[in-house]
């Protein structure tokens, strides 16, 4: 007994590494299919663009690289589908450098498959640096602080951008968000400034710090992670990546809560132990 | 093999290269790593070309804009830094940019979170039903706890340390769930990168 | 001169934006505006900066004959090629530099990223030990969130998910609420020590 709890205690990380391996790709395989709920935040989301005037034009904030893929990429996605469902016209900017290319895939698939065309139903404005100073100078002038979109084409031509000026010609702020800059900014930068409705999907590790922000109003939705895009996929009827693997989150959290119990237990124990044979 | 295939197999073999890590370092995890390094890089670069350079300063320029030279001028005096005689010209620049992020972050955080924040835990403590007073009262007596701990210019002692060890619970609290989702995000992240490989590269998965 | 016209700079800079927020005048906004155009411009060529750094510290280390000297070669290679590619033949969907970047970039950033996750186990494992009531009571959160929000929590008890966020919206809103307040209290007394000149270390040593 007392062997075997030392071995816990002193166990090689990459036996844990190869456990996390299984507890992730078994369910991919083996799919358990638990159902679920939508929580508040999430329907918060879905409802405030879905009060949205059919044809209105919207920002959408794609502030996010690869390194998030997994848990925005649907968000961004299922965010597409409900905005061009309703016929909404979509304005991307990213102000991550990574982010453009990836958001771009996404515009053109869904374009694909809602029969949407660039430049008149969605444009990709692409990428600026400056963090905070973008978002204060979109409020002053969107055109200005892009003066073309992705491909080079200069906003003037661009019929989706005839008569954007800035914040008030928008119905509402659509941000997906990995962290710095990211739904913060949008909500002390613009939100706080503009008044104007800002949701915000974003990774699970930032989720927690904007629950403060949801409960004042300033956020008016809000998903959370990869539950969070699951959530939200189900509302907009999309089978994506989020509810995929929903069962491989499952377990993996049962994985590592196991490894949290067991860890503590043979700690414990032992020290119980050897404390009694020191006695 | 098309462009398309020879893509997948050919990010599918860096991921395993990064991957090789959990076993331990090793020249294919050094190799991918320096060709990341070396894109990322060399993307920046470009993508700031043809999204700011370009349509912000050059054509505006050439287009007889003559007052992009200031900006172009403030840029070219941060590469002051690699002469140590002339270095001193690139603190022009970084002291226009840090006043005009410490303005814009003291106006977005006094806005944004300082008042907006105080003002949303302005709640009501009776008057509605059971369950949301006693939500309102948790939330209103864990954030005058919380910042009771906060508040080190006085020691913590006698009923004062009390309070404040009440907001220590609600701060281990917060950290716990941030934990929580922490977990939640990381396993997220490797869900994304083998529902990759098994199924953009191998096409294993189940349909 | 040499610090006294930076911190001249800073201050006038940082007093102008903050003005900028409550003064509704036209002309000051048009000013405004125009300076946060050229802050965008100045911070690309901080981003270019960046990179030539980058550059030279390699380059140094391949004089040098470091024991890394190839790894830092295919760095330089992979770094001129993406940016020669970009810069000449653009950067839209269905060009070169757009398949490098999504079978090379994306699928290692992620990776990379990914990797996380195995650590976050092993660090769970080994050093999440409740030796205390407060390590208990994150501990105890920190489960009951990790359980509550995912499909399997409902599965072990319908109100688990209605728990975990009852978690978020009332004892852990307490919580972050008050790091929000503090952080911001926090910002502004750094953004005003920048702004008057107070604190200086933006600008490096004489």
């Amino acid at each position: 007994m007392k062997k075997l709890l030392e071995f816990i205690n002193n166990l090689d990380r990459r036996w844990i590494f190869l456990f996390i391996g299984l507890a992730v790709s078994l369910p991919l395989f083996f799919p358990l299919g638990i159902d679920f709920t939508v929580s508040h935040p999430v329907q918060g989301f879905y409802d405030t663009i879905e009060k949205v005037p059919n044809g209105s034009k919207i920002l959408m904030s794609c502030d996010y690289d690869p390194g998030s893929l997994p848990e925005l990429y649907p968000m961004t996605v299922a965010a597409l589908e409900q905005m061009f469902r309703k016929d909404l016209k979509v304005i991307v900017t990213c102000l991550w450098p990574a982010g453009p290319p990836v958001v771009e895939r996404a515009l053109n698939h869904m374009a694909f498959e809602y029969k949407k065309e660039k430049g008149i139903d969605f444009v990709n404005l692409g990428f600026k640096e400056g963090r905070e100073v973008v978002m204060v100078s979109m409020g002053a002038s969107i055109p200005n602080t892009f003066p073309t979109d992705y491909n080079g084409t200069p906003v003037t031509q661009i019929q989706i951008m005839q008569g954007v000026t800035n914040f008030k010609d928008l119905a509402m702020i659509v941000n997906i968000s990995a962290g710095y800059p990211g739904t913060k900014e949008w909500v002390q930068q613009v939100q706080a400034r503009y008044n104007i409705d800002l949701v915000s999907g974003c990774t699970a590790v930032s989720a927690p710090e904007f629950y403060p922000y949801y409960q004042t109003g300033q956020l008016k939705g809000l998903l959370g992670g990869m539950k969070g895009a699951a959530e939200y996929e189900k509302l907009v009827g999309v089978m994506g990546l989020g509810t995929r693997g929903m069962d491989a989150q499952s377990v993996s959290h049962l994985t590592v809560f196991f490894f949290i119990l067991i860890g503590n237990l043979a700690y414990f124990v032992l020290r119980a132990l050897k404390g009694k044979e020191v006695k | 093999m098309t462009a398309e295939a020879l893509g997948v197999w050919l990010g599918a073999g860096f991921t395993l290269c990064i991957l090789s890590f959990l076993y331990k370092d090793n020249p294919f995890y050094k190799f991918a790593e320096h060709v990341f390094v070396g894109i990322s890089a060399g993307y920046g670069v470009a993508l700031q070309f043809h999204n700011v350079f370009l349509p912000n300063l050059w054509r505006p320029l050439i287009a007889g804009n003559l007052v992009m030279i200031v900006p172009l001028i403030l840029g070219m005096f941060l590469f002051a830094r690699f002469s140590a005689r002339v270095s001193w010209l690139s603190r022009w620049s970084i002291g226009l940019l840090i006043g005009i992020y410490s303005g814009i972050a003291i106006i977005g955080f006094g806005s944004g979170d300082l008042v907006a924040q105080i003002h949303g835990n302005l709640l009501p403590l009776w008057g509605s039903d059971y369950l949301t007073s006693f939500n309102n009262w948790i939330l209103c007596l864990g954030l005058i706890a919380c910042l009771v701990y906060f508040f080190f210019s006085r020691e913590h002692k006698g009923s004062f340390g009390f309070v404040a060890r009440v907001g220590i619970y609600f701060l281990m609290i917060s950290f716990g769930a941030s934990f929580g989702y922490t977990v939640m995000s990381r396993m997220s992240l490797l869900i994304g990168r083998f529902y990759y490989l098994y199924g953009d590269w191998l096409h294993i998965l189940p349909q | 001169m040499r610090k006294e016209v930076p911190l001249i700079i800073t201050f006038l800079a940082g007093a102008f934006f903050i003005a900028d927020y409550f003064v509704p005048h036209t002309g000051f906004s048009h000013i405004a505006e125009t300076i946060n155009g050229w802050t965008i411009i100045v911070i690309t060529f901080a981003y270019v900066l960046g990179v030539a750094n980058v550059t030279r510290v390699n380059l140094d280390y391949i004089q040098r004959k470091g024991k890394d000297t190839p790894y830092k070669i295919i760095l330089l290679i992979c770094l001129l090629f993406m940016m020669t590619v970009g810069i000449v033949w653009g950067i839209a969907e269905g060009t070169i530099f757009d398949w490098f970047f999504i079978n090379i970039y994306v699928p290692m950033q992620s990776m990379m990223f990914a990797l996380l996750a195995f650590y976050i186990a092993s660090a769970a494992f080994r050093a999440f030990r409740i030796r205390s009531t407060q390590a208990a009571l994150l501990a105890i959160t920190a489960v009951l969130v990790m359980i509550g929000r995912v499909p399997i929590g409902e599965a072990i008890w319908k109100d688990f998910s209605n728990f975990a966020e009852w978690i978020m919206n009332v004892p852990q809103l307490a919580g972050k609420r008050a790091i929000l307040i503090g952080a911001a209290l926090g910002a502004i007394s750094t953004g005003l020590k920048v702004i008057v000149g107070l604190e200086r270390t933006h600008l490096g040593a004489d």
